[in-house]
């Protein structure tokens, strides 16, 4: 039976759909079989940033609405076996995903797949709410500032009473925290919050810290998970909330900022 | 005899007391309607002890007190004591077997449902700024953590996150994790939280000025008790951050630190 796990964050352009696609690619590469569901209907943009948008037929609204099934709505990743997209539809809205709809495509995907990650839309309405409804685990999505933070925060919240596992009166949703566009230089600066001042006002487990890296929207605009750049400190990053994920304890990597010896420094500013 | 071995022990408690303002006794519908009002909330209604509120009525006298207690009584409250008389209505309690209470802070309250229905409305506090600020209102949709209530007091052992709101209609409120910012914490008495307040708390919602707010980390973005209030910007930069109590002063919120 298939973990579902939301990927969520309230406010957008934290990096949700990112670190969706990345944290499925690397559980898939880790060997588990996943699946990535787009919740964002209306704005669906999963299969870009997983590659695979030339290649979509039938969407989630269809399973739900158009007695297609599931299996010939998802499409299989090119690079890793073990990793498959359920798109979002681009022409419907959020109201086209009724719960029952929704409650009965994750149940057929259970039994296939090791984990279900969901990429939920950004505020909390409908489709939010919906993403996060059928939850086992959560992860929460900031950048290291206060509007953000502040929205995490409120979406801690609705994980803790509006699920379905709150509403079932079960074990809560397990609470993740990934931070993301994490500067250390800025944060040394002061410009943005340091990760322990993140902590101290979200009180979740911090799943992972996903440095400020160039390579995230090189990778994005092609189409490769960020997590499958390996030569990359955002990707090595990513590969580490997954090792987190499956239960691997494993050091916080790119906290600190990186050393600099005069020279570069030099190199740096005439850059 | 030693204070162990008395078969009792006498304690102060304090108890919200329902309270029956009379303002016409002779009209005519006025027992049906009060039995209507019992039986609609008999759990809440029936044999509670009620306090007999005179005052609208001094300028009559009590006569006929003793047959208005027995019809009171016979629609379904215990009439226990009298409040708002003057000496003459005293004297008539006393003969009636009525204590006497001084009047308390009145909170009009509905009737509708079953339970004991929250205060619909604030009352605004007596010296309140022009327009003390008051917390949405409880919203039946708004998503909280679920405390416990343990006898009187309401607690509460989640985080409030932003968005939340915990209301502790008739008693005070314990919060044992932090009060996010965007959150409001409400009670009628005391609010206690043991974690860092980054919200709005709000103390005496209906009106009492004896009540306190205790936190042990000020970052609060409101405080307001029985309507004074203040907000975060207004608030001593000497007690950001620290373990303080707020109570009412004279005619101002007081914070002391405590170390």
């Amino acid at each position: 039976m298939a973990k579902i796990i939301t990927v969520t964050s309230g406010k957008g352009g934290v990096g949700k759909t990112t670190s969706a696609a990345s944290l499925g690619a690397g559980l898939a590469k880790a060997g588990k079989k996943t699946v990535v569901i787009d919740f964002d209907v209306g704005l669906r943009n999963l299969d870009l940033v997983m590659g695979c948008e030339r290649r979509v037929v039938f969407d989630f609204v269809n399973v739900i609405q158009d007695d297609i099934r599931v299996q010939q709505a998802l499409i299989k990743d090119k690079r890793l076996d073990n990793l498959f997209i359920l798109p979002a539809s681009q022409t419907r809205d959020k109201d086209a995903l009724d719960r029952d709809g929704v409650g009965r495509v994750l149940d057929e995907l259970k039994q296939d797949f090791d984990y279900i990650v969901c990429d939920s839309p950004a505020g909390i309405e409908k489709g939010a709410l919906m993403a996060l409804y059928f939850a086992d685990e959560a992860i929460v999505v900031a950048n290291p500032e206060v509007s953000s933070v502040r929205d995490s925060d409120r979406i801690i919240g609705i994980l803790n009473s509006r699920s379905k596992r709150a509403e079932e009166g079960r074990e809560p949703v397990k609470q993740h925290l990934l931070l993301t566009r994490y500067d250390p230089d800025r944060v040394e600066q002061g410009d943005m919050l340091k990760t322990d001042d993140v902590l101290e006002i979200l009180a979740i487990p911090l799943l992972g810290v996903i440095p400020q890296d160039k390579i995230v929207l090189t990778a994005s605009n092609v189409g490769t998970p960020v997590v499958l750049e390996d030569s990359s400190i955002a990707g090595q990053a990513y590969q580490d909330a997954v090792q987190r994920l499956l239960g691997h304890d494993v050091p916080m990597r790119f906290i600190e900022p990186r050393k600099t010896n005069w020279f570069s420094r030099l190199l740096r500013r005439s850059a | 005899m030693s204070e162990r071995s008395r078969p009792y022990q006498i304690r102060g408690t304090l108890q919200t007391l329902l309270s029956l303002r009379v303002e016409d006794p002779e009209a005519p519908t006025f027992f049906d309607q009060l039995k209507a009002d019992v039986l609609r909330s008999p759990g809440f209604f029936k044999n509670a002890p009620v306090v007999i509120d005179v005052e609208p009525i001094l300028d009559r006298a009590p006569t006929e007190l003793r047959l208005f207690v027995a019809k009171v009584r016979a629609s379904g409250l215990q009439p226990i004591a009298l409040s708002g008389g003057d000496k003459i209505w005293n004297d008539a309690a006393a003969a009636v077997g009525l204590s006497l209470v001084a009047g308390g802070t009145h909170v009009p309250i509905g009737t509708g449902g079953e339970a004991p229905p929250a205060p619909a409305k604030p009352e605004p506090a007596p010296a309140a700024a022009a327009s003390p600020p008051a917390p949405s209102s409880p919203a039946p949709t708004a998503e909280g953590p679920t405390p416990t209530s343990s006898g009187r007091t309401l607690v509460s052992d989640q985080a409030v996150r932003g968005g939340q709101q915990l209301y502790a209609a008739a008693s005070d409120l314990i919060c044992l994790a932090p009060v996010s910012s965007g959150a409001e914490v409400i009670a009628s008495g005391h609010v206690h939280i043991y974690a860092p307040l980054r919200g709005r708390a709000f103390a005496g919602f209906e009106g009492d000025e004896s009540a306190m707010i205790f936190c042990d980390k000020l970052e609060a973005e409101l405080v307001s008790i029985a309507g004074f209030h203040l907000v975060n910007d207004e608030l001593p930069t000497a007690a950001l951050g620290k373990r303080v109590r707020i109570r009412v002063g004279t005619g101002r919120l007081d914070i002391d630190i405590i170390a």
